[in-house]
């Protein structure tokens, strides 16, 4: 236990000195060094901001609808991401037909579609929703098919040699074997969905931390701005360590695979 | 009696990606009874391991006939388990899950097929590992596993394709004194893989030798070695002649390049 404790210090203590190093310095550039307020606010402003945002219950309402449309797109990239590469992979006719599509659709920034998908779902949550399934939905697809195209050829041996069905060979074999590759997929998913709910309400939407952000922006009230960001900061950070947990739990007999940039 | 598997006139020809086509099997021909332990011996490439494919049904498209406890084999087969090169286990599934792994593909009843799974592992040396990944094994404990698993549907056939041609030279003297002790345990027809002469000589009853280009069987020496065996029989003048009678017929076909010590 105290052998973990000290770990864990070890670990925490250089970023959390650098953070308060900045943080200091950034505090007393904006109370001597005449930083403009306007441009740069002083850290101790941003978590006032944020002290008040939370105490009004106005944070957690807006924290509340990015969320929740950040979560429903990413379960709907995944259900819709694997789903698809595993039809895709099942037939090679489907593979060589669509692949150029694929590449193509995967080229174009999908978050350009961003007015398209409030005209065509409003300005309630589900615009949101489907602009970050659809962001999030191509690295969870490319990376099923990567997946399913890697496996194995000796783990399939074991499965036809006993006569397996194909449904039995996708759900105790190819599946799993996948999983790696799902997950690093995931992993880009996951900063997407996020993504692609803030952008959605930049151009359209009632609630969420995108339409206060540009609220706080119009009013030049860059404290707020800043202390959204940081919310924004550290939910980013929660959605990546929950999908870091899961992983853990679900690949506990893989080795790490080195995580491509998230963006 | 009719013999548990029979061969005859088996051919196999592969197309090249050039468009020539390739000779693997000509016209091979052997009966194996119920309970023997036969080796097939022969150089890489003469085309010994698309023997085992076809018997583990593996490969559907050849000529000849090919049954197994008399009936014709296109396809895999209930009666036939097999332990490939490689072990093959899903490292996601314990050990235990492994072995009952043919048991979900077929069907079993799970609670029947977990006590035999459990007995297998118990004959195969590893109670007490049953919950261990694959990862938490050695080279030969897996390969134990991969027995295990092929055995736990109770097929009349085992099928080993150069079981342990993976470990090192003082692991795979133990996994062949383990085998020929499981195979005499578990009352299995046997029919082994290998280009070891040494290892064929010292587990069967019967070995095949075989030629390549194309592959076809040149002679069947019956072993005189008595039964059960040790390591120490390798010190026995009848197995050095069994074991250099097999080395010149190999070497009178050609198809081994210069005499070599190796097995």
């Amino acid at each position: 236990m105290w052998h973990r404790a000290r770990h864990i210090w070890a670990l925490l203590w250089p970023p959390a000195g650098f953070m308060l190093l900045v943080l200091g310095a950034w505090e007393a550039g904006a109370r001597w060094g005449g930083l403009d307020p306007m441009i740069l606010p002083a850290p101790g402003e941003i978590i006032e901001q944020l002290r008040l945002g939370f105490q009004s219950g106005l944070y957690q309402t807006h924290l509340g609808v990015t969320l929740s449309q950040a979560m429903l797109g990413f379960v709907f990239a995944i259900i819709a991401g694997i789903g698809a590469g595993a039809l895709i992979a099942s037939s090679p006719v489907a593979e060589r037909t669509l692949n150029p599509f694929l590449i193509a659709f995967e080229a174009m920034p999908k978050i350009a579609m961003a007015p398209l998908v409030i005209v065509w779902f409003g300005y309630g949550i589900w615009s949101k929703v489907v602009l970050a399934a659809v962001i999030a939905f191509f690295p969870v697809l490319i990376s099923t098919l990567q997946g399913l195209r890697a496996t194995e050829p000796g783990r399939l041996d074991v499965l036809l040699s006993l006569g397996a069905s194909r449904a039995q060979v996708f759900r105790l074999v190819r599946l799993p074997s996948a999983l790696p590759y799902i997950f690093s997929g995931i992993n880009v998913a996951v900063v997407f969905v996020l993504l692609g709910s803030i952008v959605g309400e930049f151009v359209g939407a009632r609630a969420g931390l995108g339409t206060l952000i540009l609220a706080a922006n119009e009013n030049l009230e860059t404290a707020r701005t800043f202390s959204i960001l940081a919310m924004l900061a550290v939910l980013g950070m929660v959605l990546h360590f929950g999908v870091g947990a899961l992983r853990q739990r679900l690949l506990f007999w893989a080795e790490p695979v080195t995580r491509p940039p998230t963006s | 009696m009719t013999p548990l598997i029979a061969v005859r006139d088996l051919s196999k020809i592969y197309p090249t990606a050039k468009g020539e086509r390739v000779q693997a099997l000509s016209r091979i021909s052997l009966d194996i009874a119920q309970g023997e332990f036969v080796s097939l011996v022969g150089p890489s490439g003469c085309g010994k391991t698309t023997v085992l494919r076809i018997l583990a049904g593996l490969i559907a498209d050849y000529t000849g006939n090919v049954s197994v406890s008399g009936k014709a084999l296109h396809g895999p087969s209930r009666e036939v388990g097999v332990v490939f090169q490689d072990a093959n286990l899903m490292p996601w599934r314990t050990a235990m899950a492994n072995v009952m792994l043919p048991a979900e593909v077929l069907g079993l009843n799970r609670k029947q097929a977990r006590l035999r799974a459990q007995e297998l592992l118990s004959m195969v040396g590893l109670e007490g590992f049953e919950r261990k990944l694959p990862m938490e094994l050695s080279g030969g404990m897996r390969q134990r596993v991969a027995i295990a698993r092929a055995l736990v549907h109770d097929p009349a056939v085992l099928l080993l394709d150069e079981p342990f041609g993976a470990l090192d030279a003082m692991t795979r003297d133990t996994m062949n004194v383990e085998l020929s002790r499981i195979a005499a345990a578990s009352r299995k027809t046997v029919f082994l893989i290998t280009h070891s002469i040494a290892e064929a000589v010292f587990l069967s009853d019967r070995v095949l030798v075989m030629s390549s280009r194309p592959g076809r069987i040149v002679e069947v020496i019956e072993n005189p070695l008595p039964r059960p065996r040790g390591l120490d029989i390798i010190a026995d003048p009848a197995f050095a002649a069994t074991v250099l009678r097999i080395r010149r017929l190999l070497d009178a076909e050609g198809s081994t390049g210069a005499p070599s010590i190796a097995h």
